[in-house]
């Protein structure tokens, strides 16, 4: 390394990996991965979660999983938690959907309606 | 650089080390391959999380889960529960942060809320021995800002305004210190970092260098601009291997990017830093003790001045700071000396970290804003004494400090405060004592060591200490007369005012501090020849009370038949025969033996 330059790049990349550990969030995006969340392809969903939400440096946004939430037909499940503890569940989320979800709840604050548990019941 | 959607910090602290951290870091890492988590999920061994007394200490985010008193059997489980599947396993998560029935995170419990973490920020929170995670959290842009925007007289001045005071006891203005050392010509001069760390019971500046080894490798690069040192030096004890090792590491890492060594930030200043290890001699903290210690002489004080800052390593201009005093640097350059004024007191600004010790519940490390009183740190932060105990008091600033009592709880922790009271802030050691604490004895404790430590070189230190110990062991035995007690002070107050360092000169602190605000057990031990704690043998009685049930066990275990009656009645022990050994004590199923 040579420069300050440098220096605020690499702390930019580095930046990403540390926001993990503070807990101080608004945002809860949490997945159901209990046996049933995980065979209906919950890991993936979660990681991409994950993926998303530190690419766009979201650092408000805290990805979490959760056991059982009682719906094992709808899994994978995702519930989006925020400030005003509102909560929105999305159903049988893949990897795909779980990208629109970051980009159009989180990033620009609308709720996919198609998606949601609203839609079937 | 991969994204992992949980990462699994294990305390890699001396403390939790000893109670085998390192084999639940490696089940973990097991475990997790085993189940083919291991893209997902990081390990990561940190530095001290503070509450040493509920070590091992694991912490799994993003939740923030707290798990206390970890073992290896339990990992497979926690793997299976909390990683797998998400269910956090509560029956092993760290009591409190299970209160009222809500699952909280490392940041809410009772022992966090009240801490204000500058000197501590990294540790428990970052991989020390992963450079990036140092430059994650603003790592090397003080230095960065330092040398591209600021001349070293900025750079004097700031540190200077932000009030910071040494943590190494003396709480001398590190800012002064440093424009003495700034004007002086040299070819060489150095910096050099005090990891010696002698107070019994003080981990402090272990847990810096264990935890965040970068902030102090930072912190004396950027001295050495201010000054005009290309050379840093960091004295540490070899009784610290972690630290020792992680320096190594984070010396080895920094030079590789660039962080250290010549032409740093394409600008025209070098600094390197080396390894010193000490021998672990209490006075070779002492600053002119330990450049004699690093020049490869036996460490004993000479008379200041000249002062380092003027003659110092070598003959050279010298600044020497503490380990938690550099661990500061960073943080006010980046963010201003008024943030750092914004919290502590008037005097005494900023956080001050504090080993919290002896009879408390919470024991381990904590930082807390200058000002917090110590009925704080004491009962919210360190939960009070345990076992329903009655509080005593507390010892602060190591050997060279003294005892404070109940009525000085609402004292702010600051050093004017606590030298206005007669003792001090030290490097931050806090003992607490309760009920079954002897003052004289506790006294007694702190001479013994200051004695062992003293290096000989001055007669009233030598000589001075070991007579009042004398003294003091006249005292316990109960065979002090009122006399002792005058001539003790007396010594005290001499041995204060001729010692040549600070060894000597505060040695009677714990003493004086204890005569004056307990004197009523000096003299309960020297008029009524009675350890009113009951902790001096020599005095001690066993005693049965009316709760005896003549039972006859007592008298039966009794190795030189001291006690005698009836069975069915009360039995009595015969003071000049018994020898205190309390085996009857022991073996009495009513508690009806006491010991007085
Ligand atoms: C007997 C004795 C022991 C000392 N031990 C230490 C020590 O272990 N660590 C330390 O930083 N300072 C210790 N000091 C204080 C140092 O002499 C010196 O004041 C300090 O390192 C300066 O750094 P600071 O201004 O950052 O506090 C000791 C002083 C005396 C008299
Ligand atoms: S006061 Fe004690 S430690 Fe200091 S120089 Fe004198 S004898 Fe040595
Ligand atoms: S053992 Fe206890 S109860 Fe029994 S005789 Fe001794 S003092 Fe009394
Ligand atoms: S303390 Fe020991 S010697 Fe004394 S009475 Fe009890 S058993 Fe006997
Ligand atoms: S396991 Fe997923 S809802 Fe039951
Ligand atoms: S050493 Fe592990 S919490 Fe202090």
């Amino acid at each position: 390394m040579k420069s300050l330059e440098e220096l605020r790049k690499l702390r930019e990349d580095s930046i990403k990996n540390i926001e993990m550990r503070n807990t101080d969030k608004d945002i809860r995006i949490v997945v159901g991965m209990a046996t049933c969340g995980i065979s209906a392809g919950a890991r993936p969903v979660l990681s991409t979660l994950v993926e998303e939400v530190a690419k766009r440096n979201l650092n408000n946004v805290q990805v979490v999983q959760t056991g059982c939430i009682g719906m094992c037909t709808y899994e994978p499940i995702v519930e989006i938690y925020t400030p005003n503890n509102e909560k929105v569940t999305y159903i049988h989320v893949d990897s795909e959907k779980a990208k629109r979800i970051v980009l159009e709840h989180i990033v620009n604050g609308n709720v996919i309606n198609e998606y949601t548990i609203g839609s079937v019941k | 650089m991969k994204i992992f959607r949980s990462h699994v910090l294990v305390c890699g602290g001396t403390g939790c080390t000893s109670s085998k951290s390192d084999l639940i870091k490696k089940r973990f890492e097991e475990k997790i391959k085993e189940v083919n988590l291991d893209d997902e999920i990081q390990v990561i061994a940190t530095g001290c999380f503070g509450l040493c007394e509920v070590g091992p200490v694991v912490i799994i985010y993003p939740e923030g889960s707290f798990y206390a008193r970890m073992t290896v059997d339990r990992v497979d489980e926690i793997v299976e529960e909390h990683l797998l599947k998400g269910r956090i396993v509560k029956k092993y998560l760290f009591e409190e942060s299970t209160k009222d029935d809500i699952i909280k995170s490392l940041g809410d419990v009772d022992f966090y809320k009240k801490q204000k973490r500058v000197a501590l920020r990294n540790c428990g929170v970052i991989n020390p021995e992963n450079i990036n995670e140092y430059i994650a959290r603003d790592g090397y842009m003080a230095l960065g800002k330092v040398l591209t925007e600021m001349s070293s007289e900025e750079v004097i001045k700031l540190i200077k305004d932000s009030g910071l005071k040494g943590r190494g006891g003396a709480g001398f203005s590190t800012g002064m210190k440093w424009s003495f050392a700034a004007p002086n010509e040299s070819d060489q001069k150095y910096v050099i970092c005090n990891a010696d760390e002698g107070d019994p019971g003080a981990f402090m500046d272990r847990s810096v260098l264990e935890g965040d080894p970068h902030s102090v490798l930072e912190a004396m690069a950027i001295a050495g601009y201010a000054i005009g040192a290309t050379k840093g030096f960091i004295y540490v004890r070899a009784e610290y291997p972690i630290a020792v090792h992680r320096l190594e590491i984070a010396i080895k890492q920094a030079r590789e990017l660039g962080l250290l060594g010549s032409k740093l930030f394409e600008t025209d200043f070098d600094f390197d830093v080396e390894i010193r290890l000490g021998a672990g001699a209490f006075v070779c903290g002492e600053e002119t003790a330990l450049m004699q210690s690093i020049e490869g002489k036996r460490g004993m004080s000479r008379n200041k001045p000249p002062f380092p800052a003027n003659k110092g390593l070598w003959g050279k201009p010298t600044i020497i700071n503490n380990v938690e005093t550099l661990a500061n640097v960073p943080q006010i350059i980046i963010k201003g000396p008024e943030w750092f004024k914004s919290f502590g007191t008037a005097k005494s600004p900023g956080t001050k970290v504090f080993a919290l010790g002896g009879k408390i519940n919470n024991t381990g490390l904590v930082e807390v804003p200058m000002g917090t009183t110590l009925r704080e740190v004491i009962y919210d932060i360190g939960g009070g004494c345990p076992n329903g105990k009655e509080f005593k008091a507390v010892q602060t600033g190591g050997p060279s400090g003294g005892c404070l009592t109940k009525d000085h709880l609402d004292t702010q922790i600051d050093y004017e405060n606590l030298v206005a009271l007669g003792s001090m802030m030290g490097s931050g050691g806090m003992i607490v004592m309760d009920e079954d604490n002897c003052m004289v004895d506790i006294a007694r404790f702190f001479l013994d060591f200051t004695v062992d430590e003293s290096c000989g070189k001055c007669t009233p230190c030598r000589e001075g200490t070991k007579r009042m110990l004398e003294i003091l062991d006249k005292i316990t035995e109960g065979k002090g007369t009122m006399e002792d007690l005058d001539k003790l002070e007396k010594l005290a107050i001499n041995i204060k005012e001729t010692s040549l360092c600070g060894l000597g000169q505060t040695a009677p602190n714990p003493v004086l501090s204890t005569l004056k605000y307990f004197r009523d057990e000096y003299e309960a031990h020297v008029i009524d020849k009675r350890c009113p704690a009951g902790v001096c043998q020599s005095l001690l009685r066993y005693i049965i009370t009316m709760n005896c049930k003549g039972c006859t066990k007592c008298a039966r275990v009794c190795p030189v038949g001291a006690i005698e009656g009836k069975v069915k009645e009360v039995h009595i022990i015969n003071q000049d025969k018994c020898i205190k050994c309390g085996a009857c004590m022991d073996a009495c199923s009513f508690h009806a033996i006491i010991k007085k």
